[in-house]
């Protein structure tokens, strides 16, 4: 007949329990080991575990504290959380199962997730595991999504680089190295935002180039090339460095300077581009004479700053610096239909 | 083929021939000469053009090439720790090839390797079948089971053999220890 209908119990031999459970222990009702598995004899260096106290070596800590063998065999069927007494303290999971006529019960414990740690500090190999638990599988997965990760992380590296790359090159004007039409509306829209949640206001200074026409046509495209790359080497020296230059078309540029700027700044400012910007570069042994128109404004002049207002506004007063007979600067002035002219250069031309 | 595969031959015609004999092969099959990215998928054909242009320009037949990218693959420290995961010695290891598959897929989903399968044609006598839509297979794991024998201390006999879409690897297994193999621990040492 197979089966068994009569429900014996099976007799098996210590030394195959532990080969079936290699972290097993039988204790004794009196709460004394009377046998251990191989690999739990292992983790335990040495030490005769077999006739020492279950309670005195290990420490149940979930579901709840056992003190006692009587509370030991209550949390019999549960999953315990338990960990060695001494260190390395490793942390182990078990089972607790009652034996027969008053023989005590079978303890078997397993590694739980801090596996790789377990088998590092106690030197175990394959042959510490029963053929059929899946632990050293848990750390090969370990490993190996380590080296993916780590694959990934490096990948991710390499596209975030190429995608600066990419974004710098959309926001410069490719002769200049400025600032180009995007990137100024984008940091238009960054002022203008840290306006809006009370920030200190900035200033827009628009610049067109005086003369330049003349010198493309007679000195042609590459003297233009090189006085174009000067202005900006003049602008980046007069500007500070949170402050935005763009080179918005042919011979303009705008300017962006945030923080707290007042008209004498923008004086300051102006005067310093204009006259270095004619100081005159010299191309093939011949001088290239431009000069410079500025328009200003100040988002301190509106209630509500806008980027097409203060825009339009700034071109209005470029457009009067023109007007008064160029190398001048004009900041727009709130309410006044005609804005206000100073002379950038006061000596006499 | 999926970039794993391909880069695995980039660093090996790489590490071994040097960065000028890359840059020419990659340039004749026309591929980017950074090399491939080892988490994306490539067009089989690159990886074919690839190995072709390499044993071309090296003078060597395909298989030995291939052979030898598989004696390269276990010298990455890695992989061979991740290979010795599949046994405690080179007959167990030999027995755990048929999961290899599954291993991997565990690992990387997108990689799909030939199917595996070991049979045991007598005493210390297997051969390794390899079903792969690809050629080329065979020598790879001929390569791959000569250099897990020298780290399992292992005395082994291999030869490729086989052709379209059932590559085969004998191996005759001379002696289990013959020598001292590599260490391997279980778990890495911390920080490594």
């Amino acid at each position: 007949m197979d089966g068994n209908p009569h429900g014996d119990p099976a007799l098996i031999d210590v030394a195959d329990l532990g080969r079936l459970m290699p972290m097993f222990l039988w204790v004794a009702p009196t709460g004394h080991i009377r046998a251990v598995g191989p690999t739990l004899a292992k983790l335990c260096d040495g030490v005769v575990l077999v006739g020492l106290r279950f309670l005195d070596l290990f420490q149940i800590r979930k579901p709840q504290r056992a003190r006692t063998m009587d509370e030991v065999r209550l949390l019999a069927g549960q999953r315990l959380h338990l960990g060695l007494r001494e260190p390395p303290h490793t942390a182990l999971r078990g089972l607790v199962v009652p034996l027969q006529d008053g023989q005590g019960v079978i303890v078997n414990l397993s590694f739980g997730i801090a596996a790789a740690e377990a088998v590092r500090d106690h030197a175990l190999t394959d042959a510490d595991f029963a053929p059929t638990d899946l632990t050293v599988e848990l750390l090969y997965l370990t490993e190996v999504k380590a080296a993916v990760m780590g694959e990934l992380a490096a990948l991710n590296m390499r596209l975030r680089t190429a995608q600066r790359a990419a974004e710098e090159q959309a926001l410069t004007d490719a002769l200049t190295g400025l600032a180009n039409r995007r990137a100024l509306d984008a940091a238009l829209g960054r002022v203008l935002d840290a306006v809006a949640w009370g920030g200190k206001g900035f200033a827009l200074l628009h610049l067109d180039l005086d003369f330049f026409k003349a010198v493309n046509d007679t000195l042609g495209h590459a003297a233009g090339d090189l006085v174009l790359t000067h202005v900006a080497s003049v602008l980046r020296r007069a500007t500070r460095k949170q402050d935005t230059v763009a080179r918005v078309g042919g011979d303009e540029f705008v300017m962006i300077l945030p923080g707290p700027v007042d008209e004498a700044m923008i004086t300051t400012i102006s005067h310093r581009i204009i006259s270095e910007l004619e100081v005159p570069v010299t191309f093939k042994g011949k001088p290239c004479r431009i000069s410079g128109s500025i328009g200003a404004t100040l988002s301190t002049h509106y209630d509500r700053p806008d980027a097409d207002r203060m825009l339009s506004d700034a071109d209005a007063a470029l457009y009067v610096s023109k007007r008064r007979g160029r190398a001048q600067y004009t900041i727009h002035a709130p309410g006044r239909h005609l804005p206000e002219d100073k002379r950038a250069v006061p000596d006499g031309r | 083929m999926h970039g794993l595969v391909n880069r695995s031959v980039q660093w090996f015609l790489r590490d071994t021939y040097g960065v000028a004999l890359w840059t020419s092969v990659a340039e004749a099959a026309g591929i980017d000469p950074n090399g491939f990215e080892a988490l994306l998928v490539y067009d089989d054909g690159l990886t074919d053009a690839m190995i072709d242009a390499a044993a071309r320009q090296l003078g060597k037949p395909r298989e030995a090439l291939l052979e030898d990218i598989g004696i390269y693959l276990v010298g990455l420290e890695p992989l061979r720790r991740l290979l010795r995961f599949g046994g405690v010695d080179y007959a167990d290891f030999l027995q755990s090839l048929d999961e290899l598959p599954d291993r991997v897929h565990l690992a990387v989903p997108e990689l799909d390797m030939p199917g595996l399968e070991l049979k045991t044609t007598g005493p210390g006598r297997y051969t390794l079948i390899c079903a792969a839509d690809h050629d080329g297979f065979g020598a790879v794991f001929a390569g791959i089971l000569r250099a897990m024998a020298d780290d399992y201390g292992a005395l082994v006999l291999i030869e490729a053999g086989g052709k379209g879409g059932a590559e085969t690897v004998g191996i005759e297994l001379l002696e289990a220890q013959f020598a001292t193999g590599r260490r391997f621990d279980l778990a890495r040492p911390e920080g490594a």
